[in-house]
């Protein structure tokens, strides 16, 4: 077995992924910010306040103790020092969680569309780039091999027993890799700027049809939050995954783009 | 090394670490750096909002049936001076809308007279910036024909509306003001409303009038209007950013 090095990651993907790791991250605390100035969704095109589909609210305890609450689709649960109520008072997402950490829905929505620009416009490149250069389907669309159930069913079973591809078939993404990284960019992200788009009252003038689409304006609303809380379970998984599969190697080749595997002589 | 001690040293050290990462974000938040980055943004945002909505579309105007059951008030719920109570109790018999600034002819107008202008009905979605949407009918006197009545003085170049609600207290920057460009004051949607799902606006809402700016958020749409004054530029006033919540952080521009 000899140790070589290959390229993995092409430049355009490499600057475009930690364009878009940084943004996100910045996206999602500024987001939690504005998501605190009214810690409700609804369905639909307003706000039955009555019945939120999901809330997070403060609740008082027998011993004068604030609780946090919360509910989603009519259950409840007790989420105290985490959702509802965090350092006994009253806030969605606790302090840790958002940019700033202190309550400013002004300065959260500052950051948030300044970073929105970076990341819709880093976004649009990134697969324009992607399309065009042939990155998608060279390297991301699972190969027909790949997606038989046989090669699938071994693929769960080696990620459940956090066996990692070696050799040849670490040259490239393994198939549910793949798929996570096109629900992705393919669908989560593309889904986070639109439905972003579609909570602007200016923007519904403009593009009636589009709100209406995603079934009104708090619809919207609730599935920017589904989305960005999908974006977060990848996110948590993929770090994992780095982490356990050569943290240095990969993050070597998303840095520098070069990516060592063992091959036989 | 006790079960407890090390518990305690660990909760110490993510104690230590969540301190250090909100410290972090607290430090990037103030960064002159960072905030010229943002500043940037905001300004992009702007231009993009004003060359997408320079064309006088609509807002999507809803049936009867879509009218909240319970539409949220926010803001001031009762202007409690004097003599908002004073009109109050009047009925607002000797309130007048007060139309001035840079305008030929400055009007001064009661209820009946506004009741008298050409009016508009509509069945919108009220966005509030905090997130929540509520739909609500309201009818009022369109903007854009009491300005041309008033006749506009060639430089005005915006529209303020001076409010009788002191939502941050007492001092010259504790009332309640907005503004709009002439774009958005002569838009069709553009009311002064008087009356909210048939009913004269309530207190909570506004009585006896409110401003409905349809495309943009719900601080635009500054209640207990008293006095409309055209201006050539809005930095003398209050805070300089053209409304009371502009001076607080927010945007001037409020269609996102
Ligand atoms: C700071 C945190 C992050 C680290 C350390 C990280 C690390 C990596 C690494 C090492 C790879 C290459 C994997 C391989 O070669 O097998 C990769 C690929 C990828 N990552 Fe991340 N990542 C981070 C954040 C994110 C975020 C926030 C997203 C999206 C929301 C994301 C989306 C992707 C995608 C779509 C790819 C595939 C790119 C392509 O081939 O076009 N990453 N990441």
């Amino acid at each position: 077995m000899v140790k070589i090095r290959i390229r993995r990651h092409s430049l355009p993907v490499r600057i475009a992924h930690w364009v878009n790791a940084a943004a996100f991250v910045l996206l999602l605390a500024s987001g939690l910010q504005i998501f605190n100035a009214h810690p409700a969704l609804y369905w639909g095109q307003k706000s039955d306040f009555d019945r939120p589909w999901v809330a997070m609210t403060p609740s008082g305890s027998a011993d004068g103790r604030l609780i946090g609450v919360t509910e989603v689709a009519g259950r409840r649960f007790d989420t105290t020092n985490l959702l509802g109520v965090s350092d006994g008072q009253a806030r969605g997402f606790p302090a840790w969680a958002t940019l700033p950490s202190y309550r400013s829905l002004a300065e959260g929505r500052r950051w948030h569309f300044a970073m929105a620009w970076l990341f819709a416009i880093n976004g649009a490149l990134y697969l324009l780039w992607t399309f065009l250069s042939g990155h998608l389907f060279r390297d991301l669309w699972p190969t027909r091999e790949q997606s038989r159930p046989r090669h699938i069913f071994k693929d769960i079973l080696d990620h459940a027993r956090l066996r990692f591809p070696k050799g040849e078939e670490a040259r490239r993404y393994n198939v549910i890799q793949k798929w996570a990284y096109l629900a992705v960019i393919l669908v989560l992200l593309p889904l986070m700027v639109l439905t972003g788009l579609c909570m602007s009252p200016g923007f519904n003038a403009v593009a009636p049809w589009l709100v209406e689409a995603f079934g009104g304006r708090q619809s919207a609303r609730t599935i920017h939050f589904l989305s960005a809380s999908g974006l977060v379970l990848f996110f948590l998984v993929h770090l994992s995954l780095v982490a356990l599969s050569g943290l240095w190697n990969n993050l070597r080749s998303m840095v520098t783009g070069r990516y060592a595997i063992e091959v036989g002589e | 090394m006790s079960g407890l001690d090390r518990r305690g040293l660990i909760a110490g050290a993510g104690a230590a670490l969540g301190g250090l990462w909100l410290a972090g974000c607290d430090r990037l938040n103030r960064s002159p750096t960072a905030q010229a980055l943002i500043g940037r943004g905001e300004a992009l945002t702007y231009k993009a909002q004003r060359a997408l909505l320079g064309g006088g579309q609509l807002a999507k105007e809803f049936a009867p049936k879509d009218v909240s059951p319970a539409f949220k008030a926010n803001g001031t719920m009762r202007p409690r001076t004097p003599e908002y109570e004073a009109l109050l109790a009047s009925q607002f018999a000797d309130w007048r809308l007060v139309v001035d600034g840079l305008v030929k002819t400055p009007l001064s107008l009661s209820l009946a007279d506004l009741h008298a202008e050409p009016a508009r009905s509509q069945i919108t979605r009220h966005d509030c910036v905090e997130g929540w949407s509520c739909i609500g009918q309201w009818r009022g006197a369109r903007l854009g024909p009491l300005l041309e009545k008033a006749g506009l003085a060639d430089s005005a170049r915006y529209i303020v509306f001076h409010c009788a609600d002191r939502l941050g207290g007492e001092g010259p920057r504790g009332l309640y003001y907005e503004s709009l460009d002439l774009a958005d004051a002569f838009h069709p949607q553009t009311l002064l409303a008087y009356e909210m799902n048939g009913a004269p606006l309530s207190v909570p809402h506004g009585a006896p009038l409110r401003l409905r700016v349809e495309r943009q958020l719900g601080y635009k749409h500054a209640k207990y209007v008293m006095r409309i004054e055209a201006v050539e530029s809005f930095a003398h006033i209050a805070g300089g950013k053209g409304g009371f919540w502009e001076d607080r952080g927010y945007e001037w521009y409020a269609g996102i």
